[in-house]
């Protein structure tokens, strides 16, 4: 198996009902919308196939009920998928034993829950400490470590205070240093900030990012804003009603939706934030004009020289080699377009 | 012919129908009535005369089935070793060893060291430090007073009995609670032992205590330790519920961090599950030491020593003011164990941070309480026995003030007992004796076959089918019409005191607290103040079950007004309501799917209490247990407790299906 895939998902399926793996099997691991609805299942997930890359964020976005938080639980086997494969660093995680699975998720998962989920009779300390614990890691050496990850996440002085006596905010913070204490290779985060004002949400964004530059996991994050996941997202999977709509980068997403919902989604983002010269540019024009402009460059910081301009840019890459070029044409297309596949 | 119709469509007719053509027969057919001496067997079942014959068989003899199986029980060598009551009895004298050392400490002392018990001082100063602990000054306040008051007034005794009751309590609350949690933790772990012990619960809570004292004094024998056997049979149901709801309650996301962390099934257990439902389960331990305490005095029956015994032989001579002082002890001890172990439940770990004294203030008060009270006591005997000569009583004082109350109420008194006498109780006493078993059978079943279940209507009419059968059919009906009559008076006064303590928050909080009160207070307390008034009637006896069981109408009827959303207040009195309008068309009618609940559980105290008030001369079915008890014979007490059970189990499955479809269609609930 390939050594950049962390964790590797395949035809997985959840449904709810009676003996769905009996119903699933006579309807060739493949049953429709109709098939489902007419015998009273509710899919939670349907067919989901996809691949975590080691070192990535992978965002899961789609709305509540689309089977985001479910994948995550199947990922992780705290729910059991009814078909479909689990690979975690190419082990099979749905055959693996109790111990086996007891020993991956005390040393390489980490997980943050919506609603903290810290646990109210133990201090800060103690609940950082909790997973080192269970691990039967001696106190002195667990409160150490305890105490580094406590600090990692800014709540220094905040040991020995309970839960209840912390903001939403400090409280995920908790969340966070648990899943941090072991220091895990795999992180997921179901909602993490979901439940917070959205002035702390964004503080809690920019100490997730913060984190993520020192520590450098693969992440699995889930939400259920957009915005959170283009700000987040190295790659971005949508869900809708238990499929998985389209994989892709955040421009991905936005230049080629793969359907009207994706579309729908992607509508009210800030393109000229998002898109750069390479993703709008006139690939057909490769003439090397006057003005040039790197590839990556985001079209908020171009357009108002290019608008200004009577001329057309060249769009060149890291090599200095014209890939392309941009005109107003394509600028005021790129901003205003509502049309994308045009 | 369209009105027809619709009555025969309607749920009246179709409910109430064959019940009344049943009554109806009584004049048709001849020998149909009550006057004969073979009433129709349609009418009241074969062999269930109208009581006081000494033994009755049902026309299944369940009474012999039980008897048969009780002497295999007694007789029958498990493996030619021993008999079910040598084990029984081997598990007594476990307890027994427990028994020893708490009663040792409490009241006997260690002869054989030489060591005296636990001097008085000590127990009140460690309350007190306990009490500050857990809540405040407040709660230490209220413990210290009880344990003044125990030594104060013992002038016969009183402090040496609460000891003794204390030393029963401290080893039957904890067995109690160990066996519940565990019990519950099974339940929930197990899906299999949930289905067989949730009914097991149900029996076990709606059984009178009675009966199965009776079964305890077969396999255990009498005495403190059967009594706390006793306790602990009726004290644990309680604690396995709290903690199946509190270990399914947890929120799913702690739990998955739980197994997140890597935690094993022992470590999911004692880590996460029991931590993070420890207020249920604290709760479930508050709910035990009330039942033990409620135990004190009907465990007196099967010879446990203690105020209960000591209050039981005061009521027998109808020394009311002696009685009355025991039964304040009783209540003061109820309301200081009932709130402490409150505390305990709410109480959140605290955050101190310092030098050990300042992290530890209370364990260093306690350490050095100790020393400051050794030191006293070495001192001053004062301070290791309280003399005698400085305890005080007021029984003569209580006695004369009681003579004087009653005699100038006698006359006005009086006239209101022979009044309902004979205006109220003695018709519905005839109407309820009236009622053909068949007719009651097709009524509860027409009730739970129009809610909408099959199950629900074969089940209860297999419990009223098992009742008709065993030969207490009469005086079941009896027992009915008490339960009716006080449950009539309980809504006549619980409805309008709800409505009148719900409109105004302070008036909410000082009712409850008097309901909390009240219910902390040992059923049998409520005796002493029906025979002041009443004497020995059913009056009396109906009184006392009045004042037991108003407390959850008016609970629920405060808890449902209340608790009808703001928002719809606020839209109805927008719409223009008058404060009258908003009672009746909006608040009452969202609230009474909660008044139906409390209806139902005023039901089942009056149930509970019926049975105790046997103690005071009724005919009914508590009177045929008492003297089931007096004959140990188990087999009865057993099956008359069913009788009982299912009679509150009938009403508690219809009420609360009433009242949960009721709240569906309000959309209270899914």
């Amino acid at each position: 198996m390939d050594d950049q895939i962390k964790i590797s998902c395949s035809n997985i399926w959840k449904l709810y009902g009676e003996n769905p793996e009996k119903f699933l099997k006579e309807n060739n691991n493949n049953p429709s919308t109709e098939q489902l609805k007419s015998n009273k299942y509710i899919p939670a997930v349907r067919d989901a196939s996809i691949d975590v890359k080691t070192g990535e964020i992978l965002v899961i976005m789609g709305l509540s009920g689309s089977g985001k938080s479910t994948l995550l639980r199947c990922m992780s086997k705290l729910i059991q998928p009814t078909d479909g494969q689990v690979f975690f660093e190419g082990k099979d995680l749905l055959k693996a034993s109790d111990k086996e699975l007891i020993e991956i998720r005390r040393h390489k998962m980490g997980m943050v829950f919506q609603h903290f989920a810290l646990l109210p009779h133990r201090t800060v300390l103690q609940n950082v400490a909790f997973p080192l614990e269970v691990q039967g890691i001696e106190p002195i050496k667990r409160e150490d470590r305890a105490k580094e990850v406590i600090k990692l996440v800014g709540l220094e002085g905040r040991e020995k205070y309970y839960p209840r006596e912390l903001s939403g905010g400090q409280q995920q913070r908790v969340g966070l240093a648990r899943s941090l204490a072991v220091e895990p290779d795999v992180w997921f985060l179901d909602e993490p900030f979901s439940a917070l004002d959205p002035l702390i949400r964004k503080e809690m964004q920019n100490e997730f990012l913060r984190l993520q530059n020192m520590l450098k996991k693969t992440i699995v994050f889930i939400t259920h804003d957009f915005d959170e996941a283009i700000r987040l997202a190295d790659r971005i999977a949508i869900m809708y009603e238990g499929l998985i709509v389209q994989v892709g980068t955040p421009e991905e997403l936005i230049t080629k939706p793969a359907t009207d919902y994706v579309a729908e989604f992607t509508k009210d983002i800030p393109r000229s934030k998002l898109l750069n010269a390479e993703s709008v540019m006139n690939n057909k024009d490769k003439k090397l004009y006057d003005n040039t402009v790197n590839c990556k460059e985001k079209i908020e910081k171009i357009a108002s020289k290019v608008l200004k301009s009577e001329g057309s840019y060249s769009v060149i890459d890291e090599n200095k080699k014209v890939i392309g070029s941009l005109s107003k044409k394509e600028i005021i297309k790129a901003l205003f377009a509502e049309d994308k596949n045009e | 012919m369209n009105k027809i119709k619709t009555i025969f469509k309607g749920k009246f007719l179709f409910i109430f129908g064959p019940f009344f053509l049943l009554w109806l027969l009584r004049y048709i057919v001849p020998n149909y009535t009550i006057s004969s001496k073979t009433p129709h067997w349609a009418y009241i079942p074969p062999k269930s005369c109208l009581g006081g014959c000494g033994s009755i068989d049902g026309f299944i003899p369940f009474v012999d089935w039980t008897n048969a199986l009780i002497q295999f029980l007694r007789k029958y060598e498990i493996f030619g070793l021993f008999t079910f009551r040598d084990f029984t009895r081997g598990i007594a004298n476990y307890v027994d060893k427990f028994l020893d050392f708490t009663e040792a400490v409490l009241h006997k002392g260690f002869p054989s060291y030489e060591i005296g018990p636990l001097p008085w001082i000590f127990i009140i100063t460690l309350t007190v430090i306990l009490g500050f602990y857990l809540r405040g000054w407040r709660l230490a306040l209220l413990g210290g007073t009880c344990f003044a008051y125990l030594i104060l007034f013992s002038k016969r005794g009183i402090w040496e009995l609460s000891m003794k009751s204390l030393a029963a309590i401290s080893v039957s609350a904890p067995l109690a609670a160990l066996i519940g949690l565990c019990l519950g933790i099974l339940a929930v772990k197990r899906k299999r032992f949930a289905n067989f012990l949730w009914p097991m619960l149900n029996i076990l809570q709606s059984l009178p205590h009675f009966s199965y004292l009776i079964l305890v004094v077969i396999f255990v024998g009498i005495g403190t330790k059967a009594g706390v056997i006793a306790t602990v049979i009726f004290a644990f149901p309680p604690m396995a519920r709290l903690t199946i709801l509190g270990l399914q309650n947890i929120s799913q996301e702690i739990k998955e961090a739980g197994v997140m962390a890597g935690c094993t099934k022992w470590q999911m257990l004692f880590k996460v599950e029991i931590p993070a439902a420890r207020s249920p389960i604290m709760l479930g331990i508050n709910q035990v030491i009330m039942q033990c305490l409620a135990m004190i005095v009907i465990a007196a029956f099967i010879g446990q020593p203690g105020l209960g015994h000591d209050l039981l032989i005061r009521l027998q001579g109808l020394r009311l003011g002696e009685a009355f002082e025991i039964g304040v002890a009783v209540v003061l001890i109820a309301i200081t164990l009932d709130r402490y172990s409150q505390a305990l439940a709410l109480k959140e770990p605290e955050r101190r941070e310092g030098n050990f004294l300042k992290r530890n203030p209370y364990l260093c008060a306690t350490f050095f309480a100790i020393i400051i009270c050794s030191i006293l006591v070495f001192l001053f005997p004062f301070f290791n026995e309280y003399p005698k000569e400085l305890t005080v009583s007021a029984s003569v004082y209580l006695d004369n003030a009681i003579k004087s109350f009653t005699r100038s109420l006698f006359v006005p008194l009086g006239i209101f007992r022979d009044w309902m006498l004979i205006y109220f109780l003695m018709p519905l006493k005839a109407v309820f004796q009236s009622m053909p078993w068949t007719g009651v059978i097709l009524f509860v079943g027409a009730i739970g076959w129009k809610l909408g279940k099959m199950r629900l209507a074969l089940t209860v009419m297999l419990f009223v089918f098992f009742i008709a059968s065993s030969g207490y059919w009469v005086r079941a009906m009896i027992t009915l019409y008490m339960v009716f009559a006080s449950l009539v008076i309980c809504a006549l006064i619980g409805i309008p005191l709800g409505i009148w303590a719900s409109k105004k928050e302070r008036r909410t909080k000082l009712v409850l607290n008097i309901c909390d009160i009240f219910q902390t207070f040992p059923s049998f307390i409520y005796l002493l103040p029906a025979i002041m008034l009443f004497q020995i009637s059913d009056v009396s006896a109906i009184f006392a079950i009045v004042i037991y069981s108003s407390i959850p109408m008016i609970r629920y009827t405060v808890f449902g007004l209340r608790n009808v959303p703001q928002q719809i207040i606020e839209a109805s009195i927008t719409s223009g309501c008058t404060e009258r309008q908003l009672l009746w068309k909006v608040k009452m009618p969202l609230a009474f799917p909660e008044i139906i609940l409390g209806a139902n559980q005023t039901l089942m105290f009056a149930l509970f209490m019926v049975m105790i008030a046997g103690f005071i001369g009724t005919v009914d079915l508590s009177q045929e247990i008492f003297r089931a008890l007096s004959f140990s014979d188990g087999g009865k007490g057993l099956i008359i407790g069913l009788c009982v059970a299912f009679i509150g189990l009938t009403a508690d499955r219809l009420l609360v299906e009433w009242s949960n479809q009721m709240k569906k269609k309000l959309g209270f609930i899914n």
